[in-house]
């Protein structure tokens, strides 16, 4: 069970990665969070999956009797999900101002920040400082 | 008591933060509480030090459950050393952004979200477990996501991009690092890991999660080739914001690598030690470079930054205790010199009323004072005795030379000499020459004399860069307490039998 | 929303809610609930306020900013860990008292229950700022 699983994070890896590598912002979110998902199943996996009792303490009972279940994978990835999500919320919410600030989602063209590479055309809501200051390094975009 | 200093780094600033959220519609009450916290905070901190510099590394568990099994927090020389910086940062830009952050952000929760950042510093600084480690550092990130983009202005929406896309997957990695050694050793105490990953029957699966934790850490840290983020960003958000990020994100990363590298992964040292000197030395050259070659006085120091970074890897890729303890002492005059030269860039541009180095100029001859200090740090960053950037670098072409690492000493000497070119330009160009032309065709003769910012903004922005660059002279001209905290701190991360047996009691000898 | 039935209902429904959440952050300790669930449970009850009568009219009842509560529910959790410490203990560690109150039922205080109501007044306060602002964006 545990080599499916492991298999299984691999290819979300291999998709995440994939993802990640594109130009649009909207690709690189959808990557980022199928990569925290790998990283939930690793540690889920990490954890040995057993089909013994689950980690339930009868009552008036201190110690549970027999083998049970790994209970600490549970807790770690009930952290990092929590974690992760609120990460992604951020991010997307960011992403979508960002869309709404330089009206591109190419990574590449948003250049607000950093001067554009020499002769890189960048759409005109993404053009930084450097570009409003000095026209000839930046040609006009028609909208 | 000693048992609760330990977690007063964490504690302190999530109580204001609480109590800032709680007067979330009365931002004239957070500023107060804001510097009363961060006083508490280096105060309660500043104890803990003197206790652990004389009694030695102390450990408590967390809800009295024993090691491994619950949260350990440690205080050994390194950690406490990193708590009261960031505490003593913390209150310096808690002064500073009294004159800087303004109202917008201000009112826009600056204060619960710097509280909050300082305490995912503090208690990545203080835990003795790994996972608790990855939980603090969440904590610090989504706090610098919401600074980072504090305010909204345009140029910070792109930094911001880059900021939390490069974070998140650096933090995905960490916690993929950590469920993998999890599945190889079953325990996440730092301690108990310490003992269980020399005597692993895999040791090639132990230097694959390795290289993933160097992977993770570097591109925490900023180190080649995974800095870019860091200068596309971190000249973006208000002057008191990028301070704080410039002293303290990037060390945490370091720190973390340090930290574990020391620690754990002791039989991996030639595969890591070989890749840290290699990247420390990218890392050094690329960044003054990059430095050289930009035009905004705030990504110049943006990739003076990065080029630090550098000298501290390569002190801890040399693996001997000298170069281990420059690259201590380095990281101390790095937080202290960085975060005042962010701070004294902040109030040029606010008062020139541009960030470029082409636009700036005349502010020596308007405002001399500002000028000098900012003089005197960069002159520190770059190494000229007696600042205290200079005894770290001798320690290290040192410990380089030690151990026959020329190529090491030479690109550390260049790296230097360098920076000064590169600080010396900033300073001739945007204080030394003349007021440009066109800006004062642009805005008239006047501006620099008014800027944007009051008199009593003036003073509240520049009393901690004074305290911070007295504290770099001080440092500088007293360097021998300093050098024996970095030594006993470097002794302590090389033979750590006395960390792991405080953590697990007395099975741990 | 300008509907007699969801307007009737909800009168009864969110105070309802406001009470099942209640219950179920008080059995959380040891039987399925807490307070993460609990604060969800009555964010719910307020989102269904605030839909029935208007954002405005859920702000007017709330009385205090929605980050107010969140603020207060951080500082009750960081204080269920100080507060073992007045007792000598070690942060975090859990602290119970049973108060005798002359009836049958057995009521148990706890430290770990004041770090509940903490994630409660949290999750309550975060997640109503959220939904109150999103339904302010749309109009």
């Amino acid at each position: 069970m545990e080599s499916i699983l492991a298999i299984a994070v691999g290819i979300l890896v291999a998709c995440a990665v994939f993802l990640i590598l594109a130009r649009d912002l909207i690709r690189i979110m959808l990557g980022v969070s199928i990569l925290s998902n790998a990283a939930n199943l690793l540690i889920f996996t990490s954890g040995r999956v057993t089909r013994d009792a689950p980690p339930i303490v009868p009552e008036n009972v201190a110690v549970p009797e027999g083998v049970i279940a790994n209970p600490l994978p549970q807790a770690l990835i009930l952290t990092a999900i929590v974690i992760g999500f609120s990460l992604l919320a951020f991010a997307l919410v960011l992403s979508y101002r960002a869309f709404a600030t330089m009206r591109t989602v190419d990574v590449d063209a948003m250049r607000l920040a950093e001067p554009p590479y020499p002769g890189q055309q960048v759409p005109s809501g993404a053009a930084g400082r450097q570009a409003d200051r000095d026209p000839a390094r930046l040609p006009e975009v028609a909208e | 008591m000693i048992a609760w200093l330990l977690f007063w780094p964490v504690l302190i600033p999530i109580l204001t933060a609480a109590l800032c959220l709680i007067f979330w519609t009365r931002p004239d009450v957070q500023r107060t509480l804001s510097l009363l916290g961060t006083a508490v905070l280096a105060a309660g901190i500043l104890a803990l030090f003197r206790e652990v510099w004389t009694g030695g590394i102390v450990s408590v568990q967390a809800g009295d459950w024993p090691a491994p099994f619950g949260i350990t927090f440690v205080a050994d020389t390194l950690s406490v050393t990193m708590a009261a910086l960031t505490a003593l940062i913390g209150l310096g830009v808690a002064v500073y952004a009294l004159g800087d952050i303004g109202h917008v952000r201000e009112s826009n929760g600056f204060h619960p979200l710097f509280q909050a950042l300082l305490a995912g510093v503090g208690g990545a600084f203080m835990t003795g477990d790994i996972f608790n480690m990855y939980v603090w550092f969440e904590v610090m990130v989504i706090a610098s996501f919401g600074l980072i983009t504090l305010g909204g202005e345009r140029e910070q929406i792109d930094g911001g991009v880059k900021y939390v896309l490069l974070n998140l997957i650096a933090t995905t990695l960490l916690l993929m690092a950590i469920g993998l050694l999890y599945g190889a050793t079953g325990t996440l105490n730092l301690a108990d890991l310490a003992q269980v990953v020399p005597g692993h029957p895999d040791q090639g699966l132990l230097t694959a999660i390795a290289a993933l934790f160097l992977l993770a850490f570097a591109m925490k840290a900023a180190v080649f080739p995974l800095y870019f983020w860091l200068p596309a960003s971190y000249h973006t958000p208000a002057a008191a914001i990028s301070a704080v990020f410039a002293a303290l994100l990037t060390k945490v990363g370091v720190y973390a690598l340090i930290r574990v590298f020391s620690l754990v992964f002791t039989p991996t040292h030639e595969f890591t030690y070989a890749v840290l000197l290699v990247a420390g030395i990218a890392t050094m050259l690329v960044g003054v470079l990059g430095a050289i070659a930009q035009d905004d006085v705030r990504r110049v120091l943006s990739f003076n930054l990065v080029s630090g970074i550098g000298f501290i890897l390569i002190g801890v890729g040399l693996g001997t205790a000298l170069g281990l303890a420059g690259a201590l002492y380095y990281t101390v005059h790095h937080i202290i010199v960085m975060s005042a030269l962010f701070m004294v860039a902040g109030v040029a541009q606010r008062l020139a009323g541009a960030p470029g180095l082409n636009d700036l100029g005349g502010l020596y001859l308007k405002h001399p004072w500002i000028a000098l200090l900012f003089f005197f740090v960069a002159m520190s960053l770059a190494g000229v005795p007696p600042l205290s950037g200079f005894w770290p670098k001798v320690i290290l072409v040192k410990a380089a030379l030690a151990t026959d690492a020329y190529i090491v000493a030479a690109a550390a000497l260049v790296t230097g000499l360098l920076t000064l070119y590169s600080m010396a330009k900033v300073w001739a160009l945007a204080f030394w020459k003349a007021q440009p032309d066109h800006v004062v065709a642009a805005a008239g003769p006047g501006i620099l004399e008014t800027g944007e910012m009051s008199r009593g903004e003036q003073r509240l922005t520049l009393l901690p860069v004074a305290v911070l660059a007295l504290a770099t002279l001080l440092i500088g001209l007293y360097a021998q307490p300093l050098l024996t905290l970095s030594e006993r701190a470097a002794d302590e991360l090389i033979n750590h039998q006395p960390y792991i047996s405080t953590v697990l009691g007395g099975e741990g000898a | 929303m300008n509907s007699v039935i969801l307007h009737t209902a909800t009168r009864i429904l969110t105070s309802l809610i406001l009470m099942f959440s209640i219950y179920i952050l008080y059995r959380g300790h040891n039987e399925p609930g807490g307070g993460f669930i609990g604060g969800l449970i009555a964010a719910s009850g307020i989102i269904l306020y605030s839909v029935a009568f208007g954002s405005s009219w859920a702000r007017h009842g709330l009385r205090v900013s929605g980050l107010s509560v969140a603020g207060a529910g951080l500082f009750f959790a960081a204080l269920s860990g100080v507060l073992s410490g007045i007792q000598g203990q070690p942060f975090l560690t859990g602290l119970w008292y049973f108060p005798k109150l002359g009836i049958e039922a057995k009521v148990a205080l706890s430290t770990p229950l004041l770090f509940d109501i903490g994630v409660y007044l949290v999750v309550v306060g975060a997640l109503t700022t959220i939904a109150l602002e999103l339904e302010e964006a749309r109009d």
